[in-house]
């Protein structure tokens, strides 16, 4: 451990990546073996949804590796196109209206890429408030001015909704990366790393959990499976996961813990909430495995990024007390 | 590559980046055979739509209609309607001596596909109006050519009336099974009964809960919808002509378009 430590940043992050897609190669291995025995239905299907969520995670290390290796810049447009491409999404899933034509084009292409340049030019301050205070009000604005009163509330508060989930809460996932910490400058990668592995941990373990416990779900119409003990399963997981990881993290083990309580909680809560969300729009099915609206589910894998994010980012923040 | 076809590729691009353009095969699966495509028609956007929903390889043969006197107005329309999508031109007008389908007509000598909006102009409701006769007379003189219904989805969203920057919004086109020409009594299907049943076969393609919708227009929801798996069979059976009624028909007054 000593040895690590007087390793350059740029050697810890490359170790990083050595270890987290050795990892992942190891686990595909393990998979393609078991996938070779025969079994029953039941595990049959049990395997084809580990097999997706693998693949999922496959997806998001490589995008985590490019967001690293093409450096802010990069990144800021890598997520900026994840950002888009999830707001779409959503869209898709509101009932919009024709009077809503220019706002939707008011946050597509004025209020989305005005984020990512305000987060590649480490604007904190206005970063932070420049979707909840200034778009919050320009968009209805711009709905009055098209005159349809109809559902007018509705429409709105769809929209400031999927602007807050898929653009203000997924660019501060960059933020992190770009989030300047005294004393361990370029370890925004660990950073973002001890995010994305918290919130995919508490999100596995509270699915783990609520196979094993069978408890009540607190809310049956919206999710069959989410029950109390199940979340703070997922979350307490995080936790340790985040004690186990503090060495990469500016943090210390204590604060550690508490940082990644809270980013794996708001990520299950997060997604949870989406799929209310769905649950509403009409989409029977978690993961898209048949598209109704052709949506291809990119939504459903960045929710609990979109939630985690921007309350781990201004939890570390505020408690730090760093400033830009 | 040519100017053209880069500039088609781009195209596609742009329209998968706003409206992910997805082709749900239904019915038939995208094969290189002599097809007429036949959709709902409700923006400027639905041909666009259709064509980069294709593979890339049916794009080149598969030719949409453009108006003579609109597309070949400037040099730009005339040179994408003509170069990128390779455009059959009908006169708008139509005068004494010349059938308007003729260069349809030639076109599908030629062993092209084509893609039809039957409506004859964009409908801004939910249901596609009435269609034209024109899909008739082609099914009679070329039964050799597949007739595929398609529903396009959520495009009207995309780019309503009178707007001009589209809104990136998740689009699909479902393509359903082949429609023929049915025989009633040794006689061809009359022309009404035809028109009518190839515009269920494209209303049935609409996905369940989709869109937004007229409060008028809009079916009450019988229980709820059909998981889309059971959607998949055949959903077009050679109907027997009597039953023509269906309920879709009590919404739109189906005189005077015809």
């Amino acid at each position: 451990m000593g040895a690590l430590r007087s390793w350059s940043a740029d050697q810890q992050v490359a170790l990083l990546f050595v270890v987290l897609f050795g990892a992942l190669l190891l686990v595909s291995g393990g998979a393609v073996l078991v996938s070779l025995r025969e079994r029953a239905d039941a595990a049959e299907a049990r395997h084809q949804r580990f097999a997706r969520d693998l693949r999922a995670v496959w997806v998001s290390a490589v995008v985590f590796w490019l967001a690293w290796m093409s450096g802010p810049v990069g990144a800021t447009l890598l997520f900026g196109t994840l950002s888009f491409l999830a707001l779409r999404e959503m869209v898709t899933l509101m009932k919009t209206r024709r009077g809503d034509h220019r706002s939707l084009l008011l946050a597509f292409f004025a209020v989305l890429p005005l984020q990512y340049v305000l987060v590649a030019n480490r604007n904190f301050d206005l970063f932070s408030v420049f979707i909840p205070v200034y778009v919050f009000l320009a968009i209805p604005v711009l709905s009055a001015l098209a005159g349809d009163p109809e559902r007018f509330l509705e429409r709105n508060a769809g929209i400031q909704w999927g602007v807050m989930v898929c653009v203000y809460g997924l660019s501060h996932a960059p933020a992190l990366l770009l989030l300047a910490f005294p004393g361990v400058d370029g370890r925004g990668a660990f950073l973002l790393f001890f995010l994305v592995m918290v919130a995919a941990t508490a999100q596995i373990a509270q699915e783990l959990a609520s196979r094993r416990l069978r408890r009540r779900p607190v809310a049956r119409h919206i999710d069959r499976s989410f029950s109390g003990r199940a979340w703070l399963l997922g979350t307490g997981a995080a936790a340790l996961l985040g004690a186990a990881l503090y060495w990469i993290t500016p943090f210390k083990a204590g604060q550690a813990l508490v940082m990644a309580a809270i980013a794996g909680g708001s990520g299950t809560l997060g997604d949870f909430v989406l799929r209310a969300l769905k649950k509403d729009a009409g989409v029977r099915w978690w993961g898209n495995t048949s598209s109704v609206t052709g949506a291809v589910g990119l939504l459903d894998r960045v929710a609990p990024l979109c939630f985690a994010a921007p309350v781990f980012f201004h939890s570390v923040r505020w408690y730090f007390q760093l400033k830009p | 590559m040519s100017r053209a076809d880069a500039f088609g590729l781009l195209l596609a691009f742009i329209a998968r980046l706003i409206t992910g353009a997805q082709g749900h095969w239904k019915g038939c699966p995208p094969k290189a055979e002599q097809r007429i495509y036949f959709a709902n028609h409700q923006s400027h956007l639905d041909w666009v739509l259709i064509w980069a929903a294709l593979p890339r390889e049916l794009r080149a043969t598969t030719r949409p209609i453009a108006a003579k006197d609109y597309w070949t107005s400037s040099p730009f329309k005339h040179w994408i309607t003509r170069e990128v999508f390779n455009a059959v031109y009908v006169n708008r007008q139509r005068s004494d001596d010349q059938d308007p389908l003729e260069p349809l007509i030639e076109a599908l000598h030629n062993g092209d596909s084509l893609v039809i909006f039957p409506e004859g102009t964009r409908s801004a409701q939910g249901l596609p109006q009435a269609f034209k006769s024109g899909l008739y007379h082609l099914a009679r003189q070329f039964p050799q050519v597949q007739l595929i219904p398609a529903w396009i989805d959520n495009v009207q969203r995309v780019m309503p009336k009178g707007e001009v920057v589209p809104v990136p919004i998740l689009c699909t086109v479902t393509f359903g099974a082949p429609l023929t020409l049915g025989e009633l009594d040794g006689q061809p299907e009359d022309k009404a009964h035809f028109l009518v049943r190839a515009r269920d076969a494209v209303v049935a393609l609409r996905p369940p809960g989709s869109g937004e919708r007229p409060a008028a227009a809009a079916p009450p929801p019988a229980g709820p919808p059909p998981p889309p798996a059971t959607r998949r069979g055949p959903p077009e059976p050679s109907a027997p002509p009597a039953l023509a009624s269906p309920p879709v028909q009590a919404v739109l007054p189906l005189d005077g378009h015809a």
